[in-house]
């Protein structure tokens, strides 16, 4: 069903890697991401490679799940591959009918890009299956608090930010009941010919509507009655503190895209 | 002939995940034809995931659900014609309401199971009577209806369907007395005037006490117990243990017996105390 969707799921957890402050494992995704696209020497990629599966194992969390958050992407991994094998002409050609030229260029920049990829969708899986969106959306707001001198509405970015990633569960929750409920009537959603498919639809969307105006409207006056005027003077419920793991971590992540760059520069 | 039965009935939401979560564990049971059946437990005991199977919406983890002796799922192409037997109303199922017109969300049902206008106006008709929805309410738009007439639209969309068991999943939830009283002598009213059979969830003793023939009552996914509704209420203190609610006049009747003034029966109604209590004064020569 719809709720068995990975995207974005918080696994509570103990790990150190749940433990450090989200700002920092915001930045460290955002340094991970630098690692892996700086160099083209199959070293550099290993070394990122060897610091994702660190902090995926660190994280304790099944390895199972970051095969379940890469799945969705692979048929446009495979896609783009391919057209970057047949496109690309660089290096020796390995095969070589009518049009079609296979090089070792071709085969170099596929393989590459997969593997980038891979790791880059495992690496910030990592960061939303071990910080909840709600702690997210605070460190946001905090590493982009500089911007507000600037008069950009940081805070209500990120209120809006929390209030969405708030009510996907919800919503996902409320379409699975109405769903059932028009099945329940006979209604054909996942089975039936397009036709009636596309019809019955209209009796899932229409009340997810409804209710959605609903939910708007009950939230809204919640947060009158509860004074809510902006960020302006607002404390927090959670503070986000740093740690000395914070500082470790960050000083093992620049060691590592360190040895990147030199890798790329020296050998 | 059992119309309902469950064998070994199971079910896990998420299995294998950190969520997994066994809501329905290893359940039997049978329901026959044309009884009333109240089904209670607390909230989380697996009372409408226990329900969503019998019309299979849900399909078992493991374990098997027998419609008229047929397993629903011995053939998956069949399980459409198993929801229009099966009439499954949701708890708060006003949000379910989609149509422009009353008359049209009623209609929804019916027009899914192929039947012809005539036969798709007469039951509608008919239907919202049986639910106390006037004619002139039908070509009204059901957004503009109070919480509880929009209530009973949804219920009388399912109705109409005239399936051959009706599960409602906590009618009565969120109504004011008189809404929820009105509601459930409905329900019962056109349980009466079909003989289907009928399936009320509740946590509420009080709502269901009157009227259903035997009461399942479900405790972590588990049957507790499952048998005639006065020998349930024998076992009142149990069911106030496992968090629900007896009925007043019960608990009024479990006090005295504590003091000492046992009255030898169940009493879970109020005619029905007041009848007893008079039998009692006639018997002593109180009144006469
Ligand atoms: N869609 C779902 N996903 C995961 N767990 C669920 C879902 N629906 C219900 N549960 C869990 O299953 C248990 C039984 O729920 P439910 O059948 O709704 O109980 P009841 O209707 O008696 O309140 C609860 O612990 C609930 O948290
Ligand atoms: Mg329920």
């Amino acid at each position: 069903m719809l709720r068995d969707i990975t995207l974005g799921q918080y696994f509570p957890g103990k790990s150190i890697i749940h433990k450090l402050d989200p700002r920092t494992k915001i930045i460290l995704t955002i340094l991970l991401i630098v690692m892996l696209f700086t160099g083209d020497k199959l070293i550099c990629l290993g070394i990122g490679a060897a610091y994702t599966l660190m902090a995926v194992l660190l994280s304790r969390i099944p390895v199972k799940m970051f095969v379940k958050s890469v799945k969705p992407i692979l048929p446009f991994l495979i896609i783009t591959a391919a057209f970057n094998i047949f496109i690309i002409d660089k290096g020796d050609v390995l095969f070589h009918w009518k049009a079609i030229k296979i090089t070792t260029g071709g085969i170099n920049v596929s393989v590459f890009m997969i593997i980038r990829i891979v790791l880059l969708v495992a690496g910030s899986s990592l960061l939303t299956y071990t910080a909840s969106p709600i702690t997210i959306t605070d460190a946001i707001e905090k590493l982009l608090s500089p911007l507000k001198k600037l008069h950009f509405p940081v805070h209500e970015l990120a209120m809006m930010m929390s209030i969405a990633l708030r009510f996907i569960p919800t919503l996902i929750e409320e379409t699975d009941k109405i769903i059932s409920a028009q099945k329940a009537r006979g209604a054909s959603i996942d089975s039936g010919t397009l036709r009636e498919r596309a019809g019955n639809l209209i009796s899932v969307i229409v009340p997810l509507f409804v209710s959605s105006f609903r939910r708007a409207d009950e939230l809204a006056t919640a947060m009158e009655c509860r004074c809510y005027n902006g960020g302006e003077g607002r404390t927090r419920l959670r503070q986000l503190r740093t740690s000395a793991c914070d500082y470790i971590a960050a000083a093992v992540t620049v060691m590592f895209l360190a040895a990147v760059i030199a890798a790329d520069k020296m050998l | 002939m059992a119309i309902l039965k469950t064998e070994q009935l199971t079910y896990t939401y998420s299995p294998g995940s950190p969520f997994e979560k066994t809501a329905v564990d290893h359940v039997d049971i049978e329901i026959n034809k044309g009884e009333m059946i109240g089904v209670m437990g607390h909230t989380g005991s697996g009372k409408s995931t226990l329900i969503q199977h019998f019309n299979g919406l849900l399909r078992p983890t493991s374990g098997k659900v027998f419609l008229d002796g047929e397993d629903i799922w011995a053939d998956k192409k069949k399980i459409r014609d198993v929801r229009f037997r099966v009439g499954l109303v949701f708890q708060y199922p006003e949000y379910q309401i989609f149509e422009e017109t009353v008359f049209k969300d009623i209609a929804f049902g019916p027009k899914n199971m192929g039947l012809d206008e005539a036969d798709i106006k007469k039951r509608v008709t008919e239907t919202a009577y049986d639910i106390g929805l006037t004619e002139e309410m039908l070509s009204r738009s059901p957004f503009g209806l109070s919480g509880g007439q929009k209530r009973r639209v949804a219920i009388a969309g399912v109705m109409a369907m005239q399936p051959e068991v009706l599960i409602l999943d906590e009618p009565a939830a969120g109504l004011d007395p008189a809404g929820r009283d009105a509601i459930l002598s409905y329900i019962r009213k056109y349980h009466e005037k079909t003989g289907n059979t009928t399936l009320i969830v509740s946590h509420s003793m009080e709502d269901i006490a009157s009227f259903a023939d035997r009461i399942l009552v479900m405790n972590s996914g588990k049957i507790f117990c499952f048998d005639e509704t006065k020998k349930v209420f024998a076992r009142s203190e149990e069911i106030s243990q496992i968090g629900l609610d007896v009925p007043q006049i019960t608990k009024v009747f479990d006090i005295l017996k504590r003091k000492g003034i046992d009255l030898g029966r169940e009493v879970y109604t109020v005619g029905y105390a007041r009848d007893l209590i008079l039998d009692v004064l006639k018997s002593k020569g109180g009144i006469g």
